[in-house]
């Protein structure tokens, strides 16, 4: 989960990172307030979880409340790159000798971390890496020793900074390793990380992801949600503990297995391109058990989806049978009844397929076909869709 | 021949007495898997029983290992204990962990993998493999299940095969099961794996009785890239290739913690044109790939 600039900076506060006042706003009279309580100068600043902000007009500095209230009634409202603004920062005027860039992130291809570090921040980091890559240190990370005095000292020196500001960067630089690990993080970013005319170090805008996998051992992760912005199909799919994705189709997916549901969607897609170009509506993988509570907890999602014209089922029956899985969909039909209304096309295979076609043909249902391959059934089901 | 598993291998459960443990213990019983013994320190000295077969549980690996000389273990905790579970085993030097849980935080999985990397032996090897987590594990038809993959679909046979997903395995096991699988092996969606698509397709290479590899990928990173250098350069093996989430919108998790689209990061089509710029045939649905293994397979 990405998390907004105000929570990251919240995050860096609790952890002992030096950060500017800041104070997140809903409407133009919290704003106001906010700059009142900061006093002198301050920035507004967009809350969205998308670069280019600046650029779209959604930063500005205000030298009185008044002007916070009126940029703030400038930004509330504002689409940039397809995100609303529901929220502003008003963040304390920051004065600016020099700019830096420190993040830490998650290494997949080398199963460890890797902390990037410049001393010319300020600018979009990729442009940095792609025009000026010796100006950006790379240092990897072991996951096993993270990052110690020595190697925080190391990353400092790899980027090239003054002695008079090594102590106070690598101080700040663990601080930004303890919210990593503390906060079970993926991405810690501070771009940029400024000196102030003062000396002082301070981490002037800040990205962290977190990891959803880590909830469990963080009670107060859950609120760092954004309910907002959650698609109310996906919310209401996400208190099922189904596992949703809503896309922009006309077939409901329902399948089981995250491998097999992804390349659902391909098969759907490329049949469409034959009946009017339809396209899927949605992820939904209701895992490996698929019992009917579960299935008709994800018919139920995807039947209350307007877009969707069609559904398409497809099941492998491993572990859980085609039979059960089959009476699944007979009793998730049964508890939906009225609800029921859409075509709906079935593919099984694994398992007892035979038991479970014989169910499902003894069950019935006008609206339901049964198809006996993948390919078959996600043209069937996309044909549905076009209306043939 | 086969791959990591064999008719050979002494499996411990960890987890044996869970809800999964305890279904999953009996599932690769029936399809012949040496199952020596579980682990729970919390019910040290007691046994499980499936069918004519008791089990005892012990109350670490390393005691475990000593009683009944075990060579693999499979993980079934919970995604909280699941790392002081692989920690204990890669400790006790066992050769082959299959950890099976979803929902692992991922510094987790960075730090056993550092531990199990950091633990080798008088020539510098690796002690401990590791496979998963989130993984369905690994099956050597007619010899060993160590995962949960339905072991009736096919039986042996000369194709090997490694996948991030349980569901599109068991899947082209169905498709091709008339032609039988050395290996098959789902090495899970998780952003950090300890077994990758590489060790697997070096490992199909070495192993006699694998003729031709299916490769199945999806979104996310840059594995399915970094296979298909590899490929170009040490596989003489024919292999075909599937990779799922072409559909996939930026920014959205597909169901695997790690299969994400970032930017222009980790999307399906630039992983399918680094495998075919490998030389490797992709199908665009999991039935045409294996249609291409099977056209693959008849010249042989």
């Amino acid at each position: 989960m990405d998390l907004f600039e105000y929570q990251a900076r919240d995050l860096f506060e609790a952890h002992g990172v030096p950060v500017l006042a800041g104070i997140v706003a809903h409407t133009p009279e919290e704003a106001k307030a906010a700059a009142e309580k900061i006093g002198g100068v301050v920035v507004v600043k967009a809350q969205v979880k998308a670069g280019g902000r600046g650029k779209a007009g959604g930063v500005k500095v205000a030298k009185t409340p008044d002007e916070a209230f009126s940029y703030a009634s400038d930004i509330l409202g504002m689409d940039i790159k397809g995100h609303t603004v529901h929220r502003v920062m008003i963040a304390q005027g920051a004065d600016i000798a020099e700019e830096y860039y420190f993040s830490v992130l998650l290494d997949r291809s080398n199963r460890n971390y890797l902390a990037m570090c410049s001393v010319e921040g300020g600018m979009d980091i990729e442009q940095l890496a792609v025009e000026r890559p010796e100006a950006l240190a790379r240092i990897a990370v072991d996951a096993g020793t993270g990052i110690d005095q020595a190697k925080a000292e190391e990353i400092v020196d790899a980027a090239g900074f003054a002695a008079d500001i090594r102590d106070g960067v690598i101080t700040t630089i663990l601080k930004l390793w303890d919210v990593f690990v503390k906060e079970d993080a993926t991405l810690v970013e501070v771009n940029p990380l400024v000196k102030t005319g003062k000396g002082d170090i301070v981490a002037l805008d800040g990205k962290v992801t977190i990891d959803e996998n880590a909830e469990f051992r963080h009670a107060d992760h859950a609120a760092l949600e954004d309910k907002d912005a959650a698609d109310p199909l996906e919310a209401k799919a996400k208190e099922n503990d189904l596992n949703y994705v809503k896309l922009d189709g006309e077939v409901g997916i329902i399948g089981n297995g995250a491998g097999l549901v992804m390349s659902t969607l391909d098969v759907v897609a490329y049949a469409g391109e034959a009946h009017g170009g339809v396209l899927p509506a949605n992820f939904l993988d209701i895992g490996g058990g698929a019992s009917a509570e579960v299935m008709a907890a994800g018919l139920d999602v995807i039947l209350n989806d307007s877009q969707v014209k069609s559904v398409f089922v497809n099941v492998f029956g491993g572990i859980t049978a085609c039979d059960a899985v089959a009476n699944g969909i007979v009793k998730a039909l049964e508890m939906l009844g009225d609800e029921a209304n859409k075509p709906l096309v079935v593919r099984l295979d694994g398992n007892n397929v035979e038991e479970g076609r014989r169910i499902l043909a003894e069950a019935n249902y006008p609206l339901v076909t049964i198809a006996d391959t993948m390919d078959e059934g996600a043209d069937k089901a996309a044909a549905l869709a076009y209306g043939k | 021949m086969s791959i990591y598993l064999n008719k050979d291998s002494k499996v411990l459960v960890q987890g044996i007495t869970g809800g999964e443990g305890t279904k999953h213990t009996a599932l690769m019983l029936k399809a012949g898997t040496q199952v020596v013994g579980g682990v729970n320190a919390r019910k040290a000295g007691t046994t499980v029983t499936h069918g004519d077969v008791t089990l005892p549980v012990y109350g670490t690996v390393e005691e475990a290992m000593k009683e009944t000389g075990a060579d693999v273990s499979i993980v079934f905790v919970p995604p909280a204990f699941t790392k002081d579970a692989v920690v204990e085993a890669i400790e006790a030097g066992i050769g082959l962990i299959v950890v099976i849980t979803e929902g692992v935080p991922v510094q987790d999985s960075a730090s056993f993998w550092a531990l199990a990397q950091s633990k080798v032996d008088a020539n510098g090897q690796q002690v401990t493999r590791i496979i998963g987590p989130n993984c369905p594990g690994i099956i050597t038809p007619g010899e060993s299940l160590v995962g949960i993959t339905p072991a009736n679909i096919t039986g042996k046979g000369g194709v090997g095969l490694v996948s991030k997903s349980g569901t599109l395995t068991y899947q082209m096991m169905f498709e091709l099961r008339d032609l039988g699988f050395s290996t098959a092996i789902g090495i899970g969606g998780d952003p950090i794996v300890g077994t990758t698509h590489i060790d697997a397709l070096a490992a199909f290479e070495a192993d006699p009785e694998t003729k031709a590899i299916v490769m199945i990928g999806e979104i996310g990173g840059d594995a399915e890239e970094r296979a298909a250098e590899f490929i170009k350069a040490n596989v003489t093996k024919p292999v075909v290739g599937y990779v799922a989430g072409f559909t996939a919108p930026e920014g959205k998790t597909m169901g695997h913690a790690g299969a994400i689209v970032s930017g222009s990061a980790g999307t399906a089509q630039a992983k399918k044109e680094a495998l075919e710029a490998a030389g490797v045939k992709v199908g665009k649905t999991p039935s045409e790939t294996a249609k291409l293994l099977r056209e693959v397979y008849a010249t042989l």
